[in-house]
Parts: C-alpha cells; structure tokens; sequence
C-alpha cells in the first residue's frame, strides 16, 4: 500500500522508517508523503517526534537512527555480555601462558603469541584426536539424522495408542540427564553383570577395551540420548506437510521412500537443516558420554574427543590458555562446517 | 550524513564493546599477605572421610587446646570432600580474600601448589619445631621443593599384599617371598580357581605398578640439576614394566577387564572375593573389613625381587601447609603444629587408623595395632616418592602412567616403545614445568 515510498527507498518498512528518520534531519525533505498519508511512516514519526523533543534538548530529529539501536540495546548487552566477551576472553588467554601459577599470582602472565597452538599443532595426539573426533561425530550425526527421521515417518503413519507410546519412550530418552544415561549404558553392558551381553549371548565381552566397539556402545548412548530432538521436530514438520500433496504424490503411484525423498524431504528442508546443524554442533562437542562411558578417555586415551581431551589439557593439568587454544580451534572448526553446509544448501536451493 | 550516521552507531557500540573488554584482561590474584595479625579467626580446611566423627573429635581437642593457649584467636575448621578437593583449593589461591588459612592436601601436590604460589615457606619455623626431629625422611621428602619445606606431613599412607588366607591355605601355598614368586602363585591360583583373579592389578592403578619399577632398580626419574629427566624407560624400569604388566593376561587378570581397572576397583575385587591377592593401603582396611573375605585374609609387605625383600612402596599421605594469602601467618603456623604434632597424630592413629609420620609415634602404633606392622614394615624397608616437579601435577593429571601400562597390556606397543613415549611426554612437562 505504501508501495511508492517503500520501494523508492529500496528497503523493507522499518529501513525505511529509519532512512526517512535520518533524512528527516538534513530539514525539508520532499520525499516524505505529507500529502497522501501512509498508515505506516507517519505513525512512526508521530512516535518518535514527542520522545526527541523531550529527551534530547538540542537537535530536533536527529536521534532517530538510533531508535533501532536503542531497541536493540537490551539484546545487544546480553549477546556481547555472555556471548562475545566469553570468546574474546577465551582468544585472549590463548594467546598467553595462562596456567594456575599465572592466575594465582605465583607467576607473571606472559605473551606467547601463537605458542599455544604451535604446541598444539606439533602434538600428534592433537591431529588423531581430531581425526577421531570427526569421524565419531559424522557417524553419530548420520545415525541420529536417520534414526530420528525414520522414527518420524513411522511417528505419522501409526495410530494413536502406539504413537503415543514412542513418544513417551522417547522424551523419556531425552529427559534423562547425560550422565545417568551413560551410567545406564555402562551397565547395561557390563561384561559381568550387563543383560546385553548375557541376551546376545556375548560371554564376559568387555565393550569398552577395544577402541572400535568402545566408541560405538557411546555411539548408540549419543544416538539414544538425541534421536528424540530430531524426531519431535521431524514429525512436526510432516505434520505441517499438507495431506494433499502426499495424496498427490501417492496417487501418481510413488512409492514410500520416493514420497521421502521426491515431497517430504525437499519440504522438510529448512527443518532439517536445523536439525543438522544441531546435531553437527552437539556431536562434535559431546563429552559427558565418553567421559563416564570410557573412564575419561579410554583404555590408553583410545577414545578420546577434542572435548575431553581439552578437559585433561585445560583443568585436569591447568593449562588453561592450551585449553583455550583448543577451544579456539574448535569454534573455528564448527564455525566452518556451519558457514560451508549452509552455503551448499543454499547454492542446492537455487539450482531447484 | 545519512551513511555516517548509520556506521556510526555500531562503530560505536564495537568500539565500547572493545573498551569495557581490554580492560579487563584475564584474572591474576597477587595471593600475598601484608599484615600477620595475632588475633582473630583462622581457616582451616580439613578433607571429610568417609567416616569423619572421630577426624572431627581429635581436631576438635586440639583446636580447644590451641585457643586456650592463643587468647583472642578462633578456628573456624571446615571439612571438603576429597573429590572436589582440587577445584577448591585453586579457588583458594585465586581468591586469597575467602580463602583458608591452613590447608590439608595431597602429598603429590606439593611441589604444584608451591609453584602455583599457594603455600607458604615455614623452612625457619619446621627447623626450630621440637617434634620435625622424627619426621621419618620420605615424609619430610613430601614437603621440600628445591631444598626449602612447605608444610608438615599429617599421615602417610602406604600399600601392602593382601591375600585370601582361606585360598592359600586350600591350595596348599605361602605368601609369596619374591616377585617371582609373587606372580607363579597368582597364576597357579588362577589355574586352580578360574573364577578369581590371583592377583587383582590394575592398568591405571599407577600406585600398585610403582613398586614393581622401584623393586628392579629403575627410577621414575633422576633430578638433573634443578629439573628431573623421565628414567621410566631405563633398562631396569622396563624390568619392572614387564613382570606388573606380565599379570595382565587370561592366566591371572584378563586385559579385558583390568586393563581399565584403577586402585579403588582392585581393592574392590579383592573385598568382594574376586581376587585372591591385591596391592592395598593401609587405609583400605576399612572396605575390605567391610567385604565379604572379612576374617579370611592377612597382610604382607610387597616382596621385592630378591627372595625375603621387600619392594619399595610408594609413601602416600596428606600434610598439612600455611597458605601465602594467610594474614595470620604465625598463628597458622603454631595451629598447624598442633595438629601436626606427635600428641594429635597418636590420638589420629587411634581414631581414624592414619599412620603417623614420626617414627617413635609409629613405633607405639605397631604395638597397639599389630594389622598395621606389615605396613610400618614397607616403610622402615625404604619407601618411595613421586618426582617433586611442578610438572608432576600435570603428568598426573595427562595419565602419562596409565597409558604407558594400558599401551603395553592391550599389546598396542612394547615395553620399549610404551616407555620411550611415556618418558618424552615426561621430559616435555618437567621442561615446561622449570621454565
């Protein structure tokens, strides 16, 4: 309706508000509709005219760009206050020697410019817990992913009684806290006391002794303790899905799985993509599993992650600025692989 | 104008963001007292036992007798738990205002909080202290970095054999009189008794592996001037790498299984009668009393490699030390001579089972308590003690020990290489920790 103004200024409403406001205080301005009033600016400068006034003694409107600003502040101190000082904090230490010594006054802090991640990176422990890490995450978000999906499909396929019984296990699953999860687990396969073991007919099997098959028992922890998240929202998603479509597709005789992949999945894309980028996120940062599963770490630190193994580095043995260091690293490393997938997506979505 | 004005806002913001943040560079805490005042209320942090109430009654008798002897003076004695122990006591030191007076900690901690600048140096005051005179050697060991002493040792802990009187006397064997000896009886157990382990060892229970490394002659590590150099991979101490991890094995403790084992889960084994024989302290004589071969087992010193000799055990223990931030240092000091001294370690024996560091106080302890002379024995046999580097803290806390075992019981490297490795990552954190 204001279409004119809005397009002139090349911006959606509240840019616009803002460019006129600011305009607004070089005087006169001839782009300002004071003829045919829009519902939309004239509201806006009626708002903000009375607080300037009163406010602000000198300039008549020229406080106005700050109004979005202003309304931005409270969100902007929290995010700089727990977000933004937290990591200028955490790049600062690891660029020092910053150890217990350092922070309980027995020694004077240093600068060791990027000594910390020369240590780091000329640490083959480093590059295998790395390589480690990754590959565990990948599979731990792959399972997830279709575990939770398949889940979802079978959530919206089912009838009432039953569909409410998954889900009750499932929040269940959710609801209980990492640490008792893994307790749990541990227990369940105990080579001496476990029922899994004594079920499948394993003998005294040891799961957490040899690497492969300890990181895949807190495989199947991780992928217990968070298929939940992505089959709540999954399921959401199909429910939002309309009915006709799938009709549509089922009634030009697609199958099941090309109804996934040809309707539902293309549909679902903005959900899923949330829930990949969580889980990339939560697996690659997962620490209470392997930390309580594998003892912290595993038979000869077999099952390391970054996480862990920043642990031992940063408060096990107080090197705080290498922990830092690692922490640093893996920011930057998640930051990627978000910034990278979201790009493919992106460069996916304007090619269809 | 309009461009400006739109930079300018979070030019700004960033601007002050950057402002509020360099000025606040990461916390450093000076941790010195000015004033040594002589009265007032002293801090002090005792760990909680399991079972604390006689702990809480015979510090309590001596904190009275320190009042009445320090008009003015009040102690105000907080119990932590052991677990969080570290996590406190680095608060401690960076926040010297709410922090303690006295502490009780850890012996191998000592040489890390005296570089973390936590513990004050009572080298004068331990000299001119009537009751140091006895302090048997390994224990003043525990408080001495660099030739200066940095508290007063409270009790020592040692490890032992323990074995299955019962299952020895069914098969017809004797405690073992050497290493060898030691490790044919266990897997002679094992063969006769496949349901029990015949000595439970375990691959991170560092403190059990030690003795076997010190029985051999081999060395942690040998001082070399102000530093220590890794000796973990000297010829000797691959001796006794090889016959500790030579009982991992399906002939005595299957890797499987004890490869992840620690102290706590031998002794447990052992209590609940899985195991035939296990290295235990003195302080676990509690929870094996408490299992099910209470009444059906003794206690020998670990036998060392020749026939009738007794390996080296590690000296354990808790001391107690004066914090640097305390602003009532001289009273501090008196306080921990009270609780330290000969009078309260007897009654601490007495109540709580804590072997005493003097050697007169033990002496009367053996002859009260005769479960605590194969103990006594090990030490009066020469016990050892970790290196006392700051950089032990963090090959402690890295599980250097551990993995070097877990590499070599898994079959994942030989002793060689699993030593040569443990010995690098040994000589990087001393190197680290003298710079």
């Amino acid at each position: 309706m204001t279409a004119p103004n809005g397009t002139r200024h090349g911006g959606a409403p509240s840019r616009g508000a803002a460019g006129g406001g600011a305009a607004g205080g070089g005087a006169g301005i001839p782009e300002v509709p004071r003829p045919r009033k829009g519902p939309a600016r004239p509201a806006a400068q009626q708002a903000a005219r009375p607080r300037k006034g009163s406010g602000d003694s000198g300039r008549p409107r020229g406080g106005s760009p700050w109004t979005p600003w202003l309304y931005l502040l409270p969100a902007l101190v929290v995010l700089g206050g727990l977000l933004i000082y937290p990591i200028y904090q955490l790049g600062l230490i690891s660029f020092l020697e910053y150890t217990q010594a350092q922070v309980s006054g027995g020694e004077p802090t240093t600068f060791q410019g990027f000594g910390n991640y020369t240590a780091l990176f000329s640490d083959p422990q480093f590059w295998q817990v790395l390589l480690a890490t990754v590959l565990f995450a990948a599979a731990c978000v792959v399972t997830t992913l279709a575990v939770g999906c398949a889940l979802a499909v079978l959530l919206s396929r089912v009838r009432a009684l039953p569909r409410l019984a998954l889900m009750l296990a499932a929040l269940g699953a959710w609801a209980t806290p990492a640490v008792t999860g893994s307790t749990v687990w541990v227990f369940l396969f105990d080579p001496d006391h476990g029922p899994v073991n004594r079920l499948l007919g394993l003998g005294d099997f040891s799961w957490t002794y040899g690497r492969y098959s300890a990181f895949a028992l807190v495989l199947f922890e991780v992928v217990w303790c968070s298929f939940p998240f992505v089959m709540v929202t999954v399921y959401a998603g199909i429910k939002a899905i309309p009915g006709e479509v799938l009709e549509a597709a089922a009634l030009d005789g697609a199958s099941q799985w090309r109804i996934w992949r040809s309707v539902t999945a293309p549909m679902l894309r903005p959900i899923l993509v949330v829930v990949t980028i969580q889980s990339i996120i939560w697996d690659f940062k997962v620490f209470t599993q392997i930390y309580v599963m594998t003892g912290g770490g595993g038979i000869a630190g077999q099952n390391l992650v970054l996480n862990v193994y920043a642990y031992q580095k940063a408060f096990a043995s107080s090197q705080y600025s290498l922990g830092s260091a690692i922490g640093v690293v893996m920011l930057l490393i998640l930051l990627a692989v978000t910034l990278v997938y979201l790009r493919l997506l992106r460069r996916q979505g304007e090619e269809l | 104008m309009k461009l400006s004005a739109r930079i300018a806002a979070p030019v700004t913001v960033l601007a002050l963001a950057g402002l509020t943040a360099t000025a606040c560079a990461p916390q450093t805490s000076d941790g010195k007292a000015a004033t040594d005042e002589k009265s007032g209320t002293l801090r002090v942090w005792l760990f909680q036992e399991v079972n604390n109430a006689p702990k809480k009654q015979v510090v309590d008798a001596a904190v009275t007798d320190f009042e009445q002897r320090n008009k003015g003076a009040e102690v105000e004695v907080e119990y932590i738990p052991v677990d969080t122990r570290a996590q406190r006591v680095k608060a401690a030191f960076n926040d010297p205002k709410s922090a303690p007076d006295l502490i009780e900690y850890g012996n191998t901690d000592t040489a890390g909080y005296v570089k973390d600048g936590g513990l004050a140096d009572i080298t004068a005051e331990f000299g001119a202290w009537a009751d140091a005179g006895d302090t048997d050697p390994t224990a003043k060991s525990s408080v001495t970095v660099d030739g200066r002493i940095y508290g007063a040792p409270l009790f020592v802990g040692v490890r032992a054999l323990y074995y299955r009187t019962d299952v020895f006397r069914e098969l017809g064997l004797s405690a073992p009189k050497s290493q060898d000896e030691l490790i044919s009886t266990a897997k002679k157990i094992r063969k006769a008794r496949p349901e029990l382990y015949g000595i439970a060892v375990g691959g991170a229970y560092t403190y059990g592996a030690m003795p076997f490394i010190w029985a051999n002659g081999g060395e942690l590590a040998t001082e070399e001037g102000a530093s220590y150099k890794a000796a973990v991979n000297s010829e000797a101490a691959r001796k006794g790498i090889a016959s500790y991890t030579s009982l991992f094995g399906d002939d005595n403790c299957p890797a499987a299984k004890c490869a992840q084992m620690g102290g706590n889960a031998t002794v447990t084994a052992f209590a609940s009668g899985k195991a035939a024989m296990a290295i235990g302290g003195d302080f676990s004589h509690a929870a094996v009393e408490a299992g099910t071969v209470k009444g059906k087992y003794a206690v020998v010193p670990l036998p060392g490699v020749t026939p009738g000799s007794i390996a080296p055990a590690f000296a354990g223990g808790n001391n107690l030390g004066v914090l640097k931030s305390s602003s009532h240092h001289t009273l501090a000091v008196d306080l921990m001579k009270s609780l330290a001294g000969k009078k309260t370690q007897g009654e601490l024996f007495d109540a709580m089972g804590f072997l005493p560091t003097y050697t007169d106080v033990r002496a009367q302890a053996a002859r009260k308590e005769p479960f605590v002379k194969p103990f006594i024995d090990s030490l009066d046999a020469g016990a050892e003690f970790v290196p006392t580097s700051p950089g032990w803290g963090q090959i402690d806390a890295s599980l250097v020990l551990p993995t070097m075992f877990q590499e070599v019981v898994s079959g994942r490297k030989d002793v060689k290489t699993a030593s040569d490795d443990a010995a690098k990552k040994m000589d990087a954190a001393f190197a680290a920790a003298s710079r």
